[in-house]
């Protein structure tokens, strides 16, 4: 039952949460760049005055991909609330984040297929170490079960350091922050305008906005498990988290794709799958 | 019993009717009634079989009578002959060839025939694992070979400089079916040798149809490549029955492993090499020089499924072995190499053809590794690859008609073309990477049962599988691109409708269908698996009716959208595919996507896999004893 409760949470809450921790990134980012910043509320500020605007799109497909897109992100999140299997959370979020990939290729337009295809290498780089945390968190807990994994009742991050690390290093291509901010930023640059979502406008990015929200709550959940024996301390650490992801945003400028994949490989093969490799040996012997 | 044993002969029989009727029939419209008729009653048959006759354990025939023995060995020397005679032309210099027939058969003949081979009575056999290869290769075959029919009326039409042969490719087709068939329900390894062979001779006539100069060289590439494999099963023969005593496949495999591991292995070096997983990925990629539907065949229900089938008999014997992880790895490291690979091709054909070699390395891996579960993802992989990549092949061959071309950048906004094929087309690519289709569901099995393992093995899944999303991707968004009002070309298709909806039906059926297949023939076969979890049901179910409902959106009319022109950065001229550059001229602007050649190009990748391969294999025969 209360399954079903965490998830109706989850779809209710996760935007609320989401905008809240957005605000004070953007007063914890305007504080380090000593600025004022605006208040905590802005950003739904800004998705209101978005939902008010004209619905500018190139077709007429291209704005639905992006209804589909957020439907399979509450959907991967809902399950990942509802404590079900951690791979095929992961799987409806590849589902989601190929939706919004062929939002942008539909749509012709050379900005926005230069975004899609970099949306395609961060999803490259960042999909082996999503997985193979999975596959981290089976190996200790024995279950690929969200619920499981968090009962579980034993600090999750002493056995699985590197894979954590690793995690938080892919995380920041997944919010879609500096020095990873390939595929699209909040600022537009030059080669790229805004990348893949050049050409939404209006209620069309306040979806993408909200979209937003939904996965961060869900990738910051999946931190969370490493902690999860001590929900006290899972949140300090999630806040933590956020902090640091903050600062690397704040002290990086954008690196080139290659750098990314590379460097995202690099760590997942080095401190994620030397992490599992350490553990396989330490349990079977 | 006896029923079932007339559902196997007419299975194992039968195609061999219309294979003569069609050499003999040189009216296109008979050819085209007697290939409806036979492919439908073929699909019948293996429908009958899996309705009639699920086993678990296993179910033996015996046949006393000598007569059928003697046959296969007087088809054994024909078959010998056949090789000899299509290497007639070749150069001497490449003696080889005909040489690696000649050996092998002159060894098992002789076998044969001065009596070494050990007496058995237990020829055919039918368990759950053949009655759904029997019905992969009923159902898939036969839409196939219904499309054949169409595709070959345009194919000619196309090309009249290539002598008009058709009947002699769809009669291929059902020689590739009696042979297959054969494999599946042979129980003694020297019947599952004789077919095996054929549906080498096969591929080799279907590669070389057109007769060109690429398609010749091709086409004698995969014959001693093939050949290859074939000596190896013959010597498996020659060591099973001198050293082990029998050629009784359940025998073997009931034996001590210390005894029966060489021919195991030797068999599943076959297996490999059918398959086209490196060293031997070459023969496949050069098959796409044939007409597609050869292709489709080749890729999904014949040939290649031959090879993962016999590694998958064998992988009791490898389970928990030090060779059975060899294998295993050959399979991972032509998984990851084939993916990466696949990702630097702008051909359609190529990409495919690097997805199944990719594909089958997962089988590969999972039947080398041998637990239950992966042999149960093993199965679900068998099932739900050859509905999809027959599709997709089915839907490029389409598309190289009407277009004239089979490059991924030409097929730019085909949605606004050809939009039906486009559709059946996403189906089809959907199917072989995303949530829930059939891929991703035996992916998920594959992770799941890898996960208990050494995580190397989920490590190479993981890896593979993002590449193999990140090529899919691409190609998928070429697809979609709407590129405004264009003239459509999909006029001219006819009876391949049926068979690219068919596949298309077939490929989204499979997902809600898994489960009944998993409780019915799976699960009596291996056990149960998570997979069978009503959750998992659940969770795939929901995510399957959102993915099926969600694009009927893609149809309503929303009125208060605004159309504007894409940014452009400047000023727009009137054609989209122009802007305003800084000087004041307009500019052409065009897109292509990134085949990242730098690292993942054939000249990169190939010879590394070839060389690591090649080091697996020998430590593969090497650890036998261990």
């Amino acid at each position: 039952m209360s399954a079903i409760y965490t998830t109706i949470c989850y779809v209710l809450l996760a935007p609320l949460v989401g905008g809240l921790i957005t605000g004070l990134d953007r007063i914890v980012t305007a504080r380090m760049q000593s600025r004022y910043g605006p208040p905590v509320l802005q950003p739904f500020y800004d998705v209101f005055k978005l939902f008010g605007k004209a619905n500018l799109t190139v077709n007429r497909f291209h704005s639905y991909y992006l209804v589909c897109f957020l439907v399979f992100i509450v959907m991967s999140g809902s399950l990942f609330f509802a404590g079900e299997d951690l791979l095929i959370v992961i799987f409806a979020l590849i589902v989601a984040d190929s939706f919004l990939v062929l939002a942008a290729y539909s749509t012709n337009s050379p900005y926005s297929c230069v975004g899609a295809q970099r949306e395609l290498l961060q999803m490259l780089s960042a999909e082996p170490m999503m997985l193979l945390s999975a596959v981290g968190l089976y190996m200790v807990t024995g279950s690929f079960n969200v619920s499981e994994i968090a009962s579980y009742g034993k600090p999750l991050i002493l056995y699985l350091p590197g894979v954590f690390v690793g995690l938080v290093y892919i995380l920041t291509i997944k919010l879609r922050k500096s020095p990873f901010d390939l595929s699209t930023s909040h600022h537009a640059h030059q080669e790229l305008v805004k990348g893949i979502t050049t050409e939404f406008a209006g209620p069309s990015l306040a979806l993408i906005e909200i979209e937003h929200w939904y996965e961060m709550i869900l990738l910051l959940g999946m931190v969370y498990l490493f902690f999860a024996f001590n929900p006290v301390v899972g949140v300090v650490a999630i806040l933590f988290v956020y902090f640091i992801e903050v600062v690397v945003d704040n002290t990086n400028a954008r690196v080139k794709w290659e750098l990314m994949l590379k460097s995202a490989w690099l760590i997942t093969i080095i401190l994620g799958v030397g992490n599992l490799f350490v553990l396989y040996f330490v349990l079977h012997l | 019993m006896g029923l079932h044993m007339n559902w196997i002969l007419f299975l194992i029989l039968f195609p061999l009717l219309p294979a003569v009727l069609l050499l003999f029939f040189r009216s296109v419209s008979i050819q085209k009634w007697i290939v409806l008729v036979a492919s439908a009653l073929v699909c019948a048959g293996s429908i009958g079989l899996a309705v009639t006759c699920t086993q678990a354990k296993g179910q033996y025939f015996p046949i006393t009578s000598d007569i059928f023995n003697k046959l296969i060995v007087a088809g054994d020397i024909v078959l010998a002959l056949v090789f000899l005679y299509v290497c007639r032309r070749l150069p001497l210099k490449r003696y080889w060839i005909p040489l690696l027939a000649i050996v092998q058969y002159a060894a098992v003949v002789w076998f044969d025939l001065s009596g070494r081979v050990p007496e058995t009575t237990h020829y055919i056999f039918v368990d759950n694992l053949s009655v759904i290869m029997a019905l992969v290769i009923g159902i898939v075959g036969s839409i196939i070979a219904v499309y054949t029919i169409g595709y070959m009326e345009h194919y000619h039409k196309k090309h009249p400089e290539i002598p008009d042969r058709r009947g002699k490719f769809i009669a291929t087709t059902f020689l590739f079916f009696f042979a297959m068939y054969g494999i599946i329900f042979s129980n003694t390894i020297t019947w599952i040798y004789f077919f095996w062979e054929i549906t080498t001779l096969c591929s080799f006539i279907m590669i070389g149809y057109s007769r060109t100069k690429e398609a010749v060289h091709n086409s004698f590439r995969a014959l001693w490549m093939l050949l290859v494999g074939g000596l190896a099963f013959a010597a498996a023969i020659l060591y099973a029955s001198s050293i082990c005593g029998s050629v009784d496949l359940r025998q073997l495999l009931a034996m001590d492993k210390s005894v029966v591991m060489l021919p195991i292995l030797l068999m599943s070096f076959a297996g490999i090499n059918k398959a086209a997983q490196f060293p031997f990925a070459k023969w496949l990629l050069g098959a796409m020089v044939a007409p597609t539907p050869s292709s489709a065949l080749l890729h999904s229900s014949t040939m290649v499924k031959a090879g993962v089938y016999i590694v998958l008999r064998c992988a009791p014997v490898l389970h928990d072995t030090a060779a059975g992880a060899m294998v295993a790895l050959v399979g991972g490291l032509s998984f990851v190499a084939a993916s990466a690979l696949a990702v630097s091709q702008r051909d359609a054909k190529l990409v495919l053809a690097y997805s199944t070699i990719g594909n089958l390395g997962m089988i590969i891996l999972c039947a080398g590794i041998g637990s239950h579960l992966t042999l149960w993802a093993a199965v679900l992989l068998i099932i739900f690859h050859a509905l999809a990549k027959a599709l997709m092949f089915l839907c490029v061959g389409t598309v190289e008609q009407m277009t004239g071309s089979r490059d991924i950048e030409k097929m730019h906004g085909l949605i606004t073309r050809m939009p039906l094929l486009t559709i059946i087309m996403l189906v089809g690519i959907a199917g072989m990477f995303l949530a829930p289709f059939g891929m991703l569901i035996s992916k998920w099995a594959v992770i799941e049962a890898l996960a208990t393992r050494n995580p190397a093995f989920p490590v190479i899944v993981i890896f593979g599988g993002s590449l193999m999303l990140f090529f899919w991707m691409k190609w998928m968004g070429k697809l979609i691109a709407v590129t405004g009002p264009q003239p459509r070309q999909d006029e001219g298709i006819g009876i391949e409708w049926f068979a690219l909806t068919g596949l298309a039906v077939l490929t989204t059926l499979a997902v809600p269908l898994y489960p009944f297949v998993g409780i019915h023939m799976i699960e009596p076969l291996y056990g149960f698996s998570p997979m069978l979890n009503w959750n998992v049901i659940w969770i795939v179910g929901i995510m399957l009716g959102l993915i099926l409902i969600l694009p009927l959106g893609f149809f309503i009319h929303w009125k208060n959208l605004v159309h504007v022109e894409p940014y452009l950065c400047g000023a727009n001229v009137t054609d989209t595919h122009q802007f305003m550059g800084s000087l004041g001229s307009a500019r052409d602007w065009s897109f292509r996507n990134c085949y990242i050649d730098k690292y993942f190009s054939e000249e990169k990748l190939f010879r590394g896999a070839l060389v690591g391969s090649i080091v697996l294999l020998i430590l593969m025969f090497s650890m036998e004893k261990l």
